[in-house]
């Protein structure tokens, strides 16, 4: 009698976590760089929670597979990265590790932001003399923000696709950041005017969307070949030929070693800036589009 | 003239009272009459402007709906527009599905081709190497001095299904009898079968140890540590299955067991079922975004090893009967600091083995035997500081100390397994080039204090990897 109400007693309590467990269960997103955490945090508002696997800091193409990621990604509902094969030195092995069925490859917690846009620089060669390059095409769409509206618009989708009971907020949630984003994209047309046309050398052929966007014209490239740490010989011949054609700017990313850029600029006293190529901390996707440009529009006066 | 002019004016007078009683008499009947036609006309008037007004009225409300129609219409016009805006930059720049799929499968499956060879030089004579107090495996020598060629690997992987993954790994090698392939690993394993179990089946090797899981073409040195040469032969893999679980923590948790045939060294023999086993833990986690670190902790166990061959120094094999245990602990921490290429690895396993039985020279029909009872410690520790994107540098420290027990020391000190005390020693220091991330060329130096004679090593080896982009593990 005793044993039964204990037993009883148990059951119920079991039956109560698991209970409040459902009630605040949220999904789980597991962001290979800040920018989709972002992104996925404006979507799916209070739904969700989420954790970003890299930070502003760090280099993308290298990331340690750690094990704390691991244990990440094993209790991931949704994976949001960006593919194209940014994160192909570590990405695989977290997933064949975690032992997660939901979010391994053409599940729908599976979700490539490449996939959804067209994307540039698609080698038409593939040869690995010629450095690093992605198969796909290149990787580095966060900088547009016409493709993160469709990324946007597609990660919505899936959103509902996995979280049907909720699909009313997700889309609510899309149609208010589409709101704002148009709005901010108004703005930004009009901020970047003047930028429009200048001519920039980059660290690392990760601009190309900004360009695009921008209308900027990306003279030459730090590194030899993607990838490839820039040498002393390439960086002598590069200050020959700015020499003999001006450029406005020289850009980088914040997780990149400056050494290269601030020498050039040294010798030519075109400024080097430092561009953060995804969101800072507690920085929303708006913030982040605006320092982006001011920094561009304060250094190529 | 005046006449004439008197008449006119008589007439003149004439016409105007003619003209005045006129206008009275009108103004008489003007006053009665015009009153009555006033109202009248005002009536009209009222109703007329009345009339007018609502028809501006009516004109103007249609004006406004029409005005405000057009304004509905061109502010759809314009929703239309940014619609087909949107429309078009999607067309512009979404992906179409088709594309996907093909780019998906391009790389299905992957193959990687892994060259490997080195030029190798020592001070002493190659075949007087030895570990006192341990008897060595097949694979355990020393890589041939001057130039070889290492294994090359040839690596096939791909997701069988929604399921499987699978991986090949055929390695091919120099030895005596000429060039031989090999199946170096050869497993499937689940994706997707539960949250957070893994099952792997086939030949892999064995997660007990941290280096031990990892090819040899990724470890950090030209050779193996010395407690694996002197514990595995280099390294331990078996045919079996593997099943292991990770919780869903935040810490990194993973527990797992692997059952082998045991036909493989330091197991040995065939064995109707399991041969040997494992079990192993790890927990793993970060301090912050660039401190990370992993503890593992292993056991493997043996309890019917059959008939084991190893060679000795006296050109005779050494066989061994009975059981053998390991039990191994790990540590591995990393510093990888934010914003900068440059990056720190720190590294250590320790291994004890023990192992009771019997052991003979040649054949236990010989009479050269002996009871034979083992303790044999080994671990290193090593350092390796990735300099920048293009060079890494390293340091290990290998030691080695076993403990005998017999009932006939001769046998024993004939097998090598009397250590008399020696505790094996070895430093190394490498330095790598990493062109890319496909290519290395490593330069190592050891101090290898195996046996009583410290020997000079020099190894310079290159390695290239071809085909899929491997991915790391921790």
């Amino acid at each position: 009698m005793n044993t039964k109400k204990i037993l009883f007693i148990f059951i119920f309590l079991i039956l109560i976590v698991i209970h409040t467990a459902e009630a605040v269960a949220k999904i789980n997103i597991f962001a290979c760089e800040p920018e989709w955490a972002e992104l996925s945090k404006e979507l799916g508002g209070s739904l969700v929670s989420t954790f970003s696997a890299t930070n502003v800091g760090q280099d993308p193409h290298y990331i340690q597979a750690r094990p704390s990621l691991i244990a990440k990604i094993r209790k991931a509902d949704l994976l949001v990265c960006t593919g194209a094969g940014l994160e192909t030195g570590w990405l695989p092995v977290l997933l064949r590790k975690s032992g997660n069925s939901k979010v391994q490859p053409g599940q729908k917690g599976f979700f490539m932001a490449t996939d959804t846009v067209k994307l540039l620089d698609k080698p038409t060669v593939l040869d690995r003399s010629m450095g690093d390059i992605h198969a796909a095409g290149n990787p580095h769409i966060q900088l547009d923000p016409r493709r993160m509206r469709i990324v946007a618009k597609k990660l919505s989708q899936r959103l509902q696709q996995i979280d049907p009971e909720h699909s009313k907020e997700y889309a609510e949630n899309l149609a208010n950041f589409k709101t704002r984003w148009d709005q901010a994209i108004k703005r930004w047309k009009e901020e970047i005017r003047d930028i429009q046309g200048k001519n920039i050398i980059v660290q690392h052929n990760s601009w190309v969307y900004l360009q695009q966007w921008l209308k900027l014209n990306k003279v030459a490239e730090l590194e030899p070949k993607p990838g490839v740490p820039p040498g002393s010989s390439h960086l002598s011949a590069l200050l020959k030929r700015v020499k003999k054609s001006p450029v406005d700017l020289i850009i980088y990313s914040s997780y990149q070693d400056p050494k290269a850029a601030t020498w050039l600029s040294e010798k030519t006293g075109i400024k080097a800036v430092a561009i953060p190529s995804t969101v800072n901390e507690n920085e929303s996707l708006f913030q982040w589009m605006d320092h982006v440009i001011q920094l561009i529009k304060d250094n190529s006066k | 003239m005046y006449f004439f002019k008197q008449q006119t004016i008589k007439t003149s007078e004439e016409i105007m009272k003619k003209t005045l009683s006129l206008l009275i008499s009108a103004g008489i009947i003007c006053a009665a009459v015009t009153p009555v036609m006033a109202d009248e006309q005002i009536e009209l008037l009222k109703q007329q402007i009345e009339q007018l007004k609502q028809d501006y009225e009516k004109r103007i409300q249609a004006l406004e709906k029409g005005l405000l129609a057009a304004q509905q219409a061109a502010k759809k016009n314009e929703q239309i527009l940014v619609n087909v805006q949107e429309q078009a930059e999607e067309a512009e720049l979404a992906s179409d599905d088709n594309q996907q799929t093909i780019a998906k499968n391009s790389f299905n499956p992957e193959i990687s081709l892994i060259l490997d060879g080195r030029y190798a030089s020592y001070q002493n004579n190659l075949d007087n190497y030895q570990l006192p107090g341990f008897s060595l495996g097949d694979e355990a020598g020393l890589v041939p001095e001057g130039f070889s060629i290492g294994e090359s690997e040839l690596s096939i992987s791909a997701n069988i299904d929604q399921l499987f993954y699978g991986k090949a790994t055929i390695a091919f090698a120099e030895d005596d009898e000429g060039t031989s392939a090999e199946v170096e690993e050869a497993y499937g394993q689940t994706s997707a079968l539960f949250d957070g179990l893994t099952i792997k089946m086939g030949r892999f090797f064995s997660s007990m140890g941290y280096l031990n899981e990892q090819h040899a073409h990724v470890w950090d040195f030209a050779d193996a540590p010395l407690v694996y040469r002197a514990l595995f032969g280099d390294q331990y893999r078996d045919d079996g299955v593997q099943i292991s679980y990770i919780a869903p923590t935040e810490l990194f948790m993973q527990v797992g067991t692997e059952l082998f045939s045991g036909s493989s060294f330091p197991a040995s023999g065939t064995h109707n079922g399991v041969g040997s086993w494992t079990a192993f833990a790890r927990i793993g986690g970060d301090i912050n975004s660039e401190n990370s670190w992993q503890v593992g902790l292993g056991h493997w166990k043996a309890s019917n090893v059959d008939d084991r061959k190893s060679e000795n120094l006296n050109n005779s094999t050494t066989i061994y009967n009975g059981d053998s245990e390991i039990n191994t602990i790990n540590l591995v921490y990393k510093w990888t600091p934010n914003a900068r290429t440059d990056n720190l690895k720190l590294q250590f396993e320790y291994f004890e083995r023990d192992e009771d039985g019997d052991i003979a020279l040649d054949d236990f029909l010989s009479g050269n035997s002996s009871s034979y009872h083992g303790e044999q410690k080994g671990w290193y520790a090593q350092a390796v500081y990735q300099m920048n994107k293009q060079w890494r540098t390293g340091l290990r420290y290998d030691h080695l100390s076993s403990h005998t027990k017999g009932s006939n020391y001769l046998v024993l000190d004939d097998a090598g397994l009397e250590s008399y005390g020696y505790k094996p020693e070895r430093y190394s220091a490498m330095l790598e080039w990493l062109p890319s991330e496909f290519s290395r060329i490593r330069l190592q130096y050891n101090n290898d204090q195996s046996y009583k004679d410290s020997d000079n090593q020099l190894f310079l080896q290159y390695t290239f990897s071809m085909g899929a982009h491997g991915a790391h593990s921790y």
